[in-house]
């Protein structure tokens, strides 16, 4: 109770600029605050009334002093916008070989789901170094995914992928918290993110056990499988075979490729693709099919959605 | 005392719910708007008490969520946005211009009827059991998921809006309209200015949140998917229009209390005002740029990056004008005869506290550093800066300023410094902490929160009892000044204008005659007053 922290730990690429950054707005905020006290404070005690003082020709106004503190502060501001759309940038632009992870938010828990399908609950475990990327989306109402040691945090969608990313720098073990309100828990929904060696990181991953536990009623424990056993379920094989057929195209290997649309327009396969195909497929037809595939729009949830993800990903 | 004057030409409940005075209709809102931020300051109280643990401990989750929604909807729709306008440029326009009374009086009271009918429709979502949507009204979790009172509240809403529409409706014409012979643009006190920029966003941007209410009601009572994805809706779509509102908006709570520093800070320090057409251009440049920069309110919403990157740039810009008036209100008080009453005081802490709350401004327009502050307590202390330090400072300093004008009498001034002082300390420290806390990382809305953060909640909620008792003062020395106040004349503070000319308080027309004004605003002479500081007092030094 009786520390006094300043900053959250450091522990992205990012955070150590976010911070310069920070300090030099502490910087100008601190400079003119002071300033203005100190000139309200010298004019409070020289021109008190009753103490004599010079006060011939008060000026009224003076256009080159206005000019002066339109200008200036212009100039301030525009050096701040600069320096912070460059971070913007790179806070906003995952790199193409980013370690893939996938998060569903909803009241009120957060949920992953790692390149290997493995399943976490209000924690995720990342290894150091390496850049990750989260495609987030919300099973309800709207959420946040806060790493405030990462200087990061993205609002969390119903009906739309957003993406975080960052690349932990130190590891140890940090706060994630949902910084969009979303009703009653809204504080409870908040977590752990564990930034391990690479070494750590591999023995959790071989670790069967561990965090996998943490799966859904009836699940497998691992996406990849839960994914093959709803493609049965939900009688997407009865259609969709290893090789394509008259009915419907393979999705073995499509993943990351170009299709051909119907309508002469091309469109890469990914996740936000495969999700509107799932949910609403009458609105992007594959060239030289028939809008044959039902929608599974209310039958089917953020989550399975996901392991359907995992498991055509994984189809080579 | 003057023999007859507003308040006492006639008697009676009757004669106040009916009345057709801006004065009277002013009065009535300074009761009712009180009454509203003793009731939003009650709920702050309570979220406070919960926050001095991180654990849950005093409220329920539930509770919590619902008493700092209702602080949230209260202090802005209830509070914040009549607060200067309907009680003091009610009060005041009319006879800053000249005129006898705004240009449609029955109109400004029917304004007067829907605020009270939407306050209503407020307080009684908060006794059916409550709302826990936050002010800002979020959707899906609005429409679809809570189950408390979204519609009382948000019909509450809808009706103030209206009483906000009227109230700049009527502003504009009568300040277009019934000004005196002589008083033109320019010689306009720069409370008017203020006034006349906020009533054009009242007309223009209210509408619009009107709409975003509406749009919500359907969908949650009808179930069509406007903002819902899972009914076809786009959540982004209502924090556009939300925002297009609730940005300019803040402008309305701003602009008025910029409106009573320009007044004070010349009256106090003897002074024109430094750079008055700066400062009155400021306001409109206020009132029109921040209309176009309300998507800073949504760098991490999911919005495009190149949209971030243009709200971006126009919010700086919208810091300009700001920067401007602080200029010119410090240089004002350059070879002025300074003193130091009651209002001074307020008028001196505004400026220091509205420096620092426009400052952090720059932090959260700034799209690279606002992804770490967004939604996090330093976004509570920026806009608590600016809301409590500017317009509550700006609402006390003009209160204490007017209260001889609209009473008759005066208040003991050392009681009014003394609570001026603590409520400058109390505000410091209650909100100064939830910078760092901010920067810390702790997420706005939490009812538990991790021990990290717990020593800056500790002092914020300290600083929050010293100002309740700063708040709590005024009360009673206002209400004994009522009745055994000294009788104040027509101008205790020495002050130039045409509100100082007529009796305190002034007739129900307010002049004898239409007065005639040959003057530019505030026509001080700093030297003169000094001089005559000297005939009565002598010289200290
Ligand atoms: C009744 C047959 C049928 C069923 C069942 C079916 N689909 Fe399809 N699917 C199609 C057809 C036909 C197309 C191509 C036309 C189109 O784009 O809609 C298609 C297209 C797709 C595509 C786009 C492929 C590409 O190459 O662009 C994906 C992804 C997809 N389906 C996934 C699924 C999943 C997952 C399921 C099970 C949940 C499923 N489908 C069930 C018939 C079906
Ligand atoms: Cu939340
Ligand atoms: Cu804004």
């Amino acid at each position: 109770m009786w520390d006094f922290p300043f900053l959250p730990n450091q522990a992205s690429t990012f955070a150590a600029e976010v911070d310069a950054f920070y300090f030099a707005l502490v910087g100008v905020t601190a400079f003119f605050t002071i300033a203005i006290y100190a000139m309200i404070w010298w004019f409070s005690v020289r021109y008190r009334r009753g103490k004599k003082a010079d006060r011939s020709n008060a000026p009224t106004s003076n256009h080159l002093l206005e000019a002066v503190w339109i200008i200036i502060p212009l100039g301030i501001s525009l050096a701040i916008f600069g320096w912070s759309a460059k971070i913007f940038f790179e806070i906003k632009t995952p790199p193409q070989d980013a370690m893939q992870v996938h998060a569903i938010g909803k009241q009120w828990m957060w949920k992953f789901v790692n390149e290997d399908g493995k399943y976490e609950v209000n924690e995720l475990h990342v290894p150091v170094g390496r850049a990750v990327e989260i495609k987030m989306i919300s099973q309800d109402v709207l959420h946040d995914l806060y790493f405030p040691a990462f200087r990061t945090k993205q609002d969390v969608l119903p009906g739309r992928y957003t993406t975080l990313w960052f690349e932990a720098t130190t590891p140890g073990t940090y706060h994630m918290f949902c910084a969009e309100y979303c009703g009653l828990l809204h504080s409870g929904m908040i977590g752990k993110v564990h930034v391990l060696t690479q070494d750590d990181y591999d023995a959790w991953l071989a670790d069967a056990g561990g965090s996998a536990t943490a799966s859904s009623g009836g699940g497998s424990g691992n996406a990849l499988v839960d994914g093959a056993k709803l493609f049965e379920e939900k009688v997407c094989h009865t259609c969709h075979k290893s090789e394509a057929t008259a009915i419907a195209p393979t999705l073995v290997g499509v993943y990351g490729t170009d299709v051909q649309l119907q309508d002469g327009t091309t469109v890469t396969v990914d996740d936000a693709y495969i999700r509107e195909s799932i949910k609403n497929p009458g609105a992007k037809i594959v060239a030289g099919y028939q809008p044959a595939m039902p929608t599974y729009e209310g039958q089917i949830t953020e989550e399975q959605i996901v392991q359907l993800i995992a498991y055509i990903k994984s189809l080579k | 005392m003057p023999a007859e004057h507003y308040l006492n030409v006639k008697y009676g409940l009757k004669s106040w719910l009916l009345t057709k005075d801006h004065k009277r209709i002013a009065m009535l809102y300074l009761i009712s708007v009180t009454v509203m931020f003793a009731l939003g300051g009650l709920f702050a109280g309570l979220v406070r008490l919960e926050l001095i643990t991180p654990g849950g401990d005093f409220l329920s989750a539930d509770a919590y969520n619902k008493a700092f929604s209702a602080h949230g909807i209260i202090m802005v729709f209830f509070f914040l946005i009549p607060a200067v306008p309907a009680i003091f440029g009610n009060f005041l326009i009319p006879i800053q211009i000249g005129a006898k009374d705004l240009a449609f009086p029955r109109i400004n009271l029917l304004s007067w009827y829907l605020y009270i009918i939407g306050a209503l429709l407020g307080i009684s979502a908060i006794l059916a059991g409550g709302v826990d949507t936050g002010w800002t009204f979020y959707p899906p979790y609005s429409s679809q998921y809570s189950q408390s009172h979204v519609l009382l509240a948000g019909l509450g809403a809808f009706i103030a809006g209206f009483s906000s529409i009227l109230t700049g409706l009527n502003f504009v014409v009568t300040i277009h309209k019934m000004r005196a012979p002589g008083m033109t643009w320019f010689r306009l006190p720069l409370f008017v200015w203020a006034h006349y920029a906020t009533s054009l966003i009242m007309l223009l941007g209210t509408p619009v949140v009107a709409i975003t209410i509406v749009l919500l009601v359907v969908e949650r009572l009808f179930g069509v998917g406007i903002f819902d994805p899972s009914i076809g809706g786009d959540p982004v779509l209502f924090q556009h229009l939300f925002w297009f509102y609730s940005h300019p908006a803040v402008y309305i709570m701003i602009l008025p209390a910029m409106g009573v520093q320009s007044e004070l800070v010349a009256t106090f320090s003897r002074r024109r005002v430094f750079g008055y057409s700066f400062v009155a251009f400021s306001s409109l440049a206020i009132a029109i740029i921040g209309f176009v920069v309300w998507g800073h309110h949504m760098f991490v919403s999911g919005q495009s990056m190149y949209a971030g990157l243009v709200f971006s740039i126009l919010t700086m810009l919208v810091a300009i004008p700001s920067a401007v008036k602080t200029f010119n209100w410090a240089l004002t008080m350059y070879k002025g005869s300074i003193s130091y009453e009651t209002p001074m005081i307020y008028a001196i802490g505004f400026l220091g506290l509205f420096v620092i709350g426009g400052l952090t401004g720059l932090f959260l327009g700034a799209m690279g550093l606002d992804i770490h502050l967004h939604d996090t307590y330093f976004v509570v202390a920026h806009f608590h800066y600016i809301m409590v330090g500017g317009t509550v400072m700006g609402f006390m300093g003009g209160l204490h300023y007017y209260w001889p004008k609209m009473s008759g009498r005066m208040y003991p001034d050392g009681w009014g410094r003394l609570s001026a002082m603590i409520i400058f300390v109390g505000f410091n420290l209650t909100f100064f902490p939830q910078f760092i806390a901010g920067y810390l990382g702790m997420p706005r809305r939490y009812y538990m929160y991790d021990p990290d953060f717990h020593i800056w909640n500790i002092m914020s909620t300290a600083g929050a009892t010293v100002l309740a008792i700063g708040y709590m003062m005024p009360l009673f020395y206002m209400a004994w000044s009522w009745k055994w106040g000294r009788p104040a004349g027509p101008n205790p503070w020495g002050a130039k204008g045409l509100e100082w000319t007529t009796q305190s308080p002034p007739t129900t027309f307010n002049f004898d005659e239409t007065p005639i004004w040959n003057e530019e605003a505030y026509d001080y002479d700093p030297e003169e007053a000094e001089a005559e500081y000297e005939r009565e007092f002598g010289t200290i030094n």
